[in-house]
């Protein structure tokens, strides 16, 4: 790994990109342009949460859009209910995110000890139970009507609330990053390849998969708080099936096992939906762009399995795994 | 003699097939004990049950005098009974320094740790380092695991184990799929581990010439049931054993 001081060159990368990003709104000031970029950082969160399920631990989950809900209600009905100040919104957050903690918890201790399509269905029935409570529950949620709430005025502004999705996204990749290169990161990837090998290393396999589907809901659910407030509105579509198949597309089409692939997948599949609904005027196949997905995704499971990130990391390995090879293919002539 | 594992009347059956057979072994501690049966006679079984990979239809095993029949695999791990397995068992998509490195980490109780990079663990590298080295597989060590040899893959399961450094070793047939010039330097290992005198290992091997003189005793497997149980020499000598299992083997090496 190449470094510079103590850091790795990526993180100085990252960083910069980072930097760059955060100029974008004081030079480019297009509103609905600004908006789907904030739209592909949020989506870029959730992505990530759902990959440090499916592509850390191999674990499943068929409704990951229900903490993604959860987190976008937990924050509108607070808001909605009180004075939009900077407490109720801290409140709210803390609301979200601790519901979400409880129900992922619940959820993993409930099914992660079983075979893995549990958790997978009980997270899809889950799912389809929190939709049909949010449209039952009207005095609550509003029903299918949905939620419309205000915000502290200094949300409001888009240029700040560009920066507060940035800023959320480039934190929670770090402390992802640094999480998956933990030790415990590391008995994770264990899991995912091996079980059986894991358990008789010597590690208990239950409470990393309970650990880390709690980190993925709560992080999900920050996801939906954030997506709720950049809306101002809120309905039942948070909790759809949609939702849990955009954060599959995103992560598989950007690279499963990797962080920085959720996030470009996030930006591909964002700007298409953007894009193609633009064309729904042209032919209305572009209104079912989910048909369309459906076929980039078998193309892309066919021909690039690791997604756009893991196939760039495999040229990148391969290449230097060349270069080592004529090293040691010289050294060898020297000695002989 | 102090024993460090028993079984008691240990029987599996998979299906009607009974893989295992009232089973009731002492494996005598800190000794090195080899066993030896034809193809299918159950070897692997028995190792399974011992190490917690399968539960028992019937019987107890008891280590170090705590009955552990009911108790998963990794509580046996951590008690200190280490295995490695026939079938090659890694992790086939990470390198072979982080799978040793893994079990070094594991070893050293490092469970749960997520606030640190696992780097920072540089110990943990170097242990594993050092493994490698020992069975002669330094170079591959940035390989992935999956691309590996097959003979290499049986050292970097017996890496794995020595990395656990538990009481018990657990060894499934280590040189299988060696090239013939490997097998004398992993021999040598655990040669070396047996000379310490600290710990116990129980061995399964085919070719019984090439682990006879390493043998404390030996336990001759057949249709799932203890045959013989002995000193090599007596094994040898042993008219059911030369009958049933070795009998053209033996004749073979007086030759
Ligand atoms: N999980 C299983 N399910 C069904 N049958 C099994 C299972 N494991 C082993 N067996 C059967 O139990 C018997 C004993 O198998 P085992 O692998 O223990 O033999 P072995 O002595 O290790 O043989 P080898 O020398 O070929 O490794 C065989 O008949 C095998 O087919
Ligand atoms: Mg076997």
């Amino acid at each position: 790994m190449r470094q510079l001081g103590k850091v790795q060159i990526s993180t100085w990368v990252y960083l910069l990109f980072g930097c760059l990003l955060a100029v974008v709104p004081f030079v480019y000031d297009n509103l609905s342009m600004l908006f789907l970029i904030i739209q592909i950082f949020i989506f870029g969160i959730f992505a990530m949460s759902y990959d440090l399920l499916l592509g850390y631990t191999g674990i499943v989950s068929f409704g990951h859009a229900m903490f993604f809900g959860v987190g976008a209600y937990g924050v509108s009905i607070v808001l909605e209910r009180n004075e939009p100040t900077l407490f109720f919104l801290i409140l709210g957050i803390l609301v979200a995110l601790g519901a979400a903690a409880i129900i992922s918890f619940i959820a993993g201790v409930l099914t992660l000890r079983l075979k893995s399509h549990f958790y997978a269905m009980l997270t899809l029935a889950l799912a389809g139970l929190f939709l049909v409570a949010a449209e039952k529950m009207r005095s609550l949620t509003g029903g299918s009507d949905g939620l419309i709430f205000t915000i502290p005025d200094f949300f409001k502004d888009r240029t700040n609330m560009y920066l507060l999705a940035l800023i959320s996204l480039v934190v929670i990749f770090f402390s992802l990053r640094r999480l998956t290169n933990s030790p415990l990161g590391r008995v994770l990837v264990a899991i995912r390849e091996n079980e059986q090998r894991t358990m008789s290393l010597g590690y208990k396999i239950f409470p990393y998969k309970v650990i880390i589907s709690v980190i993925s809901g709560v992080v999900a659910a920050f996801g939906g708080v954030l997506y709720a407030l950049s809306i101002r509105f809120i309905d039942t579509t948070v909790f759809a099936v949609d939702v849990t198949l955009d954060a599959l597309l995103m992560t598989i089409i950007g690279g499963v096992g990797t962080l920085i692939g959720p996030i470009i997948g996030a930006g591909l599949i964002e700007y298409a939906h953007h894009f193609l609904s633009e064309l729904s005027d042209v032919h209305w196949i572009f209104e079912r762009w989910i048909i369309l997905f459906g076929i980039v995704y078998i193309l892309v499971v066919i021909f690039f399995p690791m997604g756009i990130a893991g196939s760039i990391k495999n040229m990148y390995m391969k290449r230097k795994h060349k270069k080592e090879a004529k090293v040691q293919q010289k050294d060898n002539q020297i000695a002989s | 003699m102090e024993h460090i594992i028993e079984t008691n009347n240990l029987s599996i059956a998979f299906g009607g097939h009974v893989a295992v057979d009232s089973l009731s072994v002492k494996i005598p501690k800190n000794k090195f004990t080899s066993v030896i049966g034809p193809n299918g006679a159950g070897k692997t079984t028995f190792f399974n049950l011992l190490s917690g990979q399968l539960r028992p239809t019937n019987g107890e095993i008891f280590y170090k005098g705590e009955n552990i029949t009911k108790k998963s695999s990794t509580e046996r791990t951590r008690m200190g009974i280490g295995r490695s397995f026939q079938i090659t068992n890694v992790f086939p998509n990470l390198t072979v320094l982080e799978n040793v490195r893994l079990a070094v980490q594991s070893n050293e109780k490092i469970r749960y740790q997520m606030m640190f990079h696992f780097k920072k663990y540089k110990k943990f590298e170097e242990k594993a380092m050092e493994l490698l080295e020992l069975v002669l597989l330094e170079t591959k060590a940035d390989s992935v695991a999956i691309n590996l040899a097959h003979g290499e893959k049986r050292k970097l399961e017996i890496a794995m184990l020595l990395a656990l450094e538990t009481d018990l070793l657990l060894l499934d047939e280590p040189t299988a799929g060696m090239s013939l010039e490997e097998v004398p330097a992993i021999l040598e290992v655990i040669k070396k581990i047996k000379e310490k005198g600290d710990r116990t290992i129980v061995l399964i091997e085919h070719k019984m010439d090439m682990i006879l003189d390493l043998s404390d005793q030996v336990m001759v497997l057949f249709n799932g049931q203890l045959l013989a149980q002995d000193s090599p020499s007596e094994i040898m000598e042993n008219k059911t054993v030369q009958s049933a299992y070795l009998g053209g083997l033996h004749d073979e090496n007086s030759a």
